[in-house]
């Protein structure tokens, strides 16, 4: 196999490490205002995710840095182009980011409302907007000769990325559910649980329609076969929730964000980029693509490296494997209570 | 500023004077934190978890602000500047990979741990996750400034013309770049100067408040241990900075003329000027102090070494890079940088190193032997210092980074070649005053939060829990002993 090509599966693998890990944080920062019936049970949610929502927000620069380092056009089309979506992305993880460790600095409420509506809207807006940008690269953009992007906002906001949106709002939406009713105890747990079952369905239909959009725009039998165990893999996370079964349900968006990410970048290839405008402007593997040297060098580094940081990430995982109830919350924010 | 390229720079330089303002805060307080609850474990004295507990929370509320506005440090790069992107990414791009695999997420993932570890992880476990964040934050300052380094004296790599792209050849030759190995130590030594400066500041107010008399002996300790670290870590910045000097001076002698204002090649015994009246273009000069051959010892070592001017350097680089046939990656108007700025920004960074330094000194010094200083301006002294060392740190990158001007990569590629061409001045508005004005807000709020727990001073001391790894069933319903 080229190291081009090395090198697109192993981005594919960090977006999907990204989406599937900080997917069900984003999803717990939107259901905040619609599961939490009092402060103590917000800080329940935001503390089943306070160990490790930082640990899951790298995947998303190290993505990043691999793009740079692995394509560089790609990296530099990608990021001027989506310019203002982009931007609001930045604004909204400074400020969710922010609000887990500010939140309980001050008991005042009001204080604590606003880094509330910070962690919300910090949740949503990504969430939706990672959609969108995965929609367009995937249906291409107009790219010129030079490799620039020569749309602009308003061609990043077509219905088919719109929709696209909407699938990753929704799918984390669920994914987060599905993880407060295995990281939670109590009434909460339920709640969480039947609420996951609930907005799985919607997500479950909006995911269908984008996958046979996408598949007609872009797919080929094998984005099919990824495309359809993603939605077998949905229908038996919401099965197992149903059922509750809630570790076989948080495996199963957990599969189905995987896989579908892993489809999208199958009915990607070989392009990176493609273009609206050309198809022999079109960003590809090969002519986005470092030098081999620069690949083989970053290819040890990966090699090396990933399965230790999975390592001491699912080591993290296991330390905090407890359920969080209402009654194992201090009274005091931010207070030792031991 | 109506063109994108004024805005681009703009935005890196108020985005990247923020967000260092907490990096090299984060850096020191890491091995501090560490080292306190390391002193706690192997003393068992409780002011020390006291202090650790006291200074971890500040040390976390500018983690926090460090994280965020590192985000944007990656994204910007593509986003405005993306032809620089285009040409560096083979060579630039690994370094800032391998900063997010290597250290990223060992920062994050071990601060989390730190922070909700208190009643799941052994106690030298526990303390051991705060010495490996500070491994994590030295890991991210050698890549991230290896990446720099090479801007500055761009190193194995060959120029490739038939794509126009720098292209990585040696990968080893970028990490051993002589001007990474003395950056990093010079970068990292101001850190734990500014982090050391930041525990003796805050230790001296809450020392002189009346409202903490009890606990006057703990924070006095904080006092010494930031004074003794403080000092040491100025040594090491101002021999690393020394270095520094003479290999800036071989690498890019316009950037040391620049900073000395020098328009015309002294043969030998160049002065070195402490301040000027006059027009700091240079052109004229009215009143200057001036030590006399300073400037030839500080670029070349010797006395009568000879350090050339802006006007020699100037033929040298019209001859060297206006003639190029490659020159479409770069197309200066002039190859000096913007001279006040340089002058006055090198004078700043040395004026507040060398301050932060005596300061530390004369702090230690009036803290010998037990005794206590109590009069008002010893605190103030004290209070001003961490502050001092910030805006050392900063006017140290505005000088590095201004005194490179015109190249973006030294040698190879103008920063005006380096815009992003397809992005619009209305986005690029859009970016730098929403950017801008979040950090603004986000400062007021920061600094709020810091004088709030500043004066609310340590927590008392409670006995935390000791765990085993195994230890989790009898404990299901214990309440969390951190959560947020």
């Amino acid at each position: 196999m080229e190291l081009s090509t090395v090198w697109f599966v192993l981005i594919a693998v960090l977006w999907i490490g990204y989406f599937c890990l900080e997917g069900f944080d984003f999803g717990v920062g939107m259901l905040l205002p619609v599961l939490a019936r009092d402060d103590r049970e917000r800080r329940t949610m935001i503390n089943t995710i306070g160990p490790v929502w930082d640990g899951n927000e790298v995947w998303v620069l190290t993505a990043g840095g691999a793009t740079f380092a692995a394509f560089p056009e790609w990296y530099a089309t990608l990021f001027s182009g989506f310019y203002l979506p982009l931007l609001l992305i930045l604004l909204a993880l400074i400020v969710r980011g922010l609000a887990f460790e500010y939140r309980h600095q001050r008991p005042a409420a009001a204080w604590q409302s606003r880094w509330d509506l910070a962690l919300i809207v910090g949740s949503v807006l990504p969430a939706f907007l990672w959609g969108v940008a995965f929609a367009n690269i995937v249906r291409g953009v107009p790219i010129d000769a030079d490799k620039e992007f020569t749309g602009n906002l308003l061609t990043l906001l077509n219905p088919f990325a719109l929709l696209g949106g909407v699938v990753t709002l929704l799918l984390f939406v669920t994914h987060g559910a599905m993880f407060l009713a295995l990281k939670t105890d109590g009434d909460l747990r339920h709640r969480a649980g039947r609420l996951s079952v609930r907005v799985g369905v919607a997500a479950a239909v909006a995911a269908v329609a984008f996958l046979v959009w996408t598949q007609l725009i872009a797919g080929d039998a094998a984005s099919a076969v990824f495309f359809i165990v993603a939605a077998l893999a949905l229908v038996g996370g919401l099965v197992a929730a149903l059922r509750g079964r809630e570790g076989w349900a948080f495996t199963g968006t957990f599969v189905t964000i995987a896989v579908a990410v892993a489809g999208l970048f199958v009915a990607l290839f070989p392009d990176v980029m493609p273009s609206t405008t050309s198809a022999a402007f079109s960003l590809t593997t090969t002519n986005a693509s470092a030098t081999d040297y620069t690949l083989t060098l970053m290819t040890w580094v990966a090699v090396i490296l990933t399965p230790i940081v999975l390592l001491y990430q699912g080591w993290t995982y296991w330390i905090f494997r407890r359920r969080i109830a209402v009654h194992h919350i201090p009274e005091e924010v931010g207070a030792a209570a031991s | 500023m109506d063109s994108i390229l004024d805005i681009a720079r703009w935005q890196f330089g108020i985005v990247t004077v923020y967000h260092f303002l907490f990096v090299p805060l984060t850096i020191g307080l890491t091995a501090l934190v560490a080292a306190m609850e390391t002193v706690w474990l192997r003393t068992g004295r409780p002011e020390w978890l006291r202090l650790t507990k006291f200074f971890g929370k500040l040390l976390l509320i500018n983690f926090a602000i460090g994280v965020v506005t590192g985000i944007v440090q990656e994204f910007q790069f593509g986003m405005n500047w993306s032809d620089y992107s285009r040409f560096v990414g083979d060579v630039f791009g690994a370094p800032l990979a391998v900063e997010a695999l290597l250290a990223f997420f060992l920062e994050s993932t071990f601060l989390g741990l730190w922070i909700f570890g208190w009643d799941r992880l052994p106690r030298g476990l526990h303390c051991a996750c705060m010495w490996i964040v500070h491994v994590g934050t030295l890991a991210s300052s050698w890549f991230i400034l290896a990446a720099n380094s090479w801007m500055q004296h761009p190193v194995g790599y060959r120029f490739n013309p038939d794509t126009g792209r720098a292209e990585l050849t040696d990968f080893w030759a970028v990490m051993t770049n002589k001007v990474q190995l003395v950056t990093f130590p010079h970068v990292v030594t101001a850190a734990y100067m500014t982090g050391a400066a930041f525990v003796l500041g805050v230790s001296a107010f809450l020392y002189a408040s009346r409202r903490h008399e009890a606990d006057r002996d703990m924070y006095r300790k904080g006092i010494r241990l930031g004074a003794a670290v403080a000092l040491v870590a100025g040594l090491g910045v101002a021999v690393t900075g020394d270095v520094q000097g003479k290999i800036m001076t071989e690498v890019q002698p316009m950037k040391m003329a620049a900073a000395e204002a020098l328009y015309d090649t002294e043969e030998s015994c160049a002065p070195f000027s402490i301040f000027t009246v006059g027009t700091p273009d240079g052109t004229q000069e009215k009143f200057a102090i001036t030590v006399p051959c300073l400037l030839s010892f500080l670029a070349t070592g010797s006395f009568d070494g000879r350090v050339e001017g802006i006007n020699d350097l100037r033929a040298q680089y019209e001859q060297t890079y206006g003639q190029d046939p490659g020159a479409e990656y770069y197309s200066p108007t002039g190859y000096t940088p913007i001279i006040p700025v340089t002058y006055w920004s090198f004078r700043f960074m040395i004026g507040f190193g060398v301050l932060t330094g005596i300061g530390a000194l004369l702090i230690l010094w009036l803290t010998r032997k037990g005794r206590s200083p109590t009069s008002s301006w010893f605190t103030w002294m004290a209070v001003g210092l961490p502050v001092v060392a910030v805006l050392g740190s900063s006017t140290g990158w505005i000088f590095t980074e201004m005194g490179r001007q015109p190249w973006v990569v030294f040698g190879l590629m103008t920063t005006a070649n380096g815009v992003s061409p397809g992005v619009g001045t209305a986005e690029a508005w859009i970016s730098i005053v929403a950017l801008t004005l979040l950090y603004a807000v986000l400062a007021v709020i920061e600094i709020g939060l810091i004088v709030h727990y500043v004066r609310k001073g340590a927590d008392p001391f409670v006995e935390p829990p000791s765990p085993s790894l195994r230890g989790s069933d009898d404990d299901e319903d214990r309440p969390m002993a951190f959560a947020y």
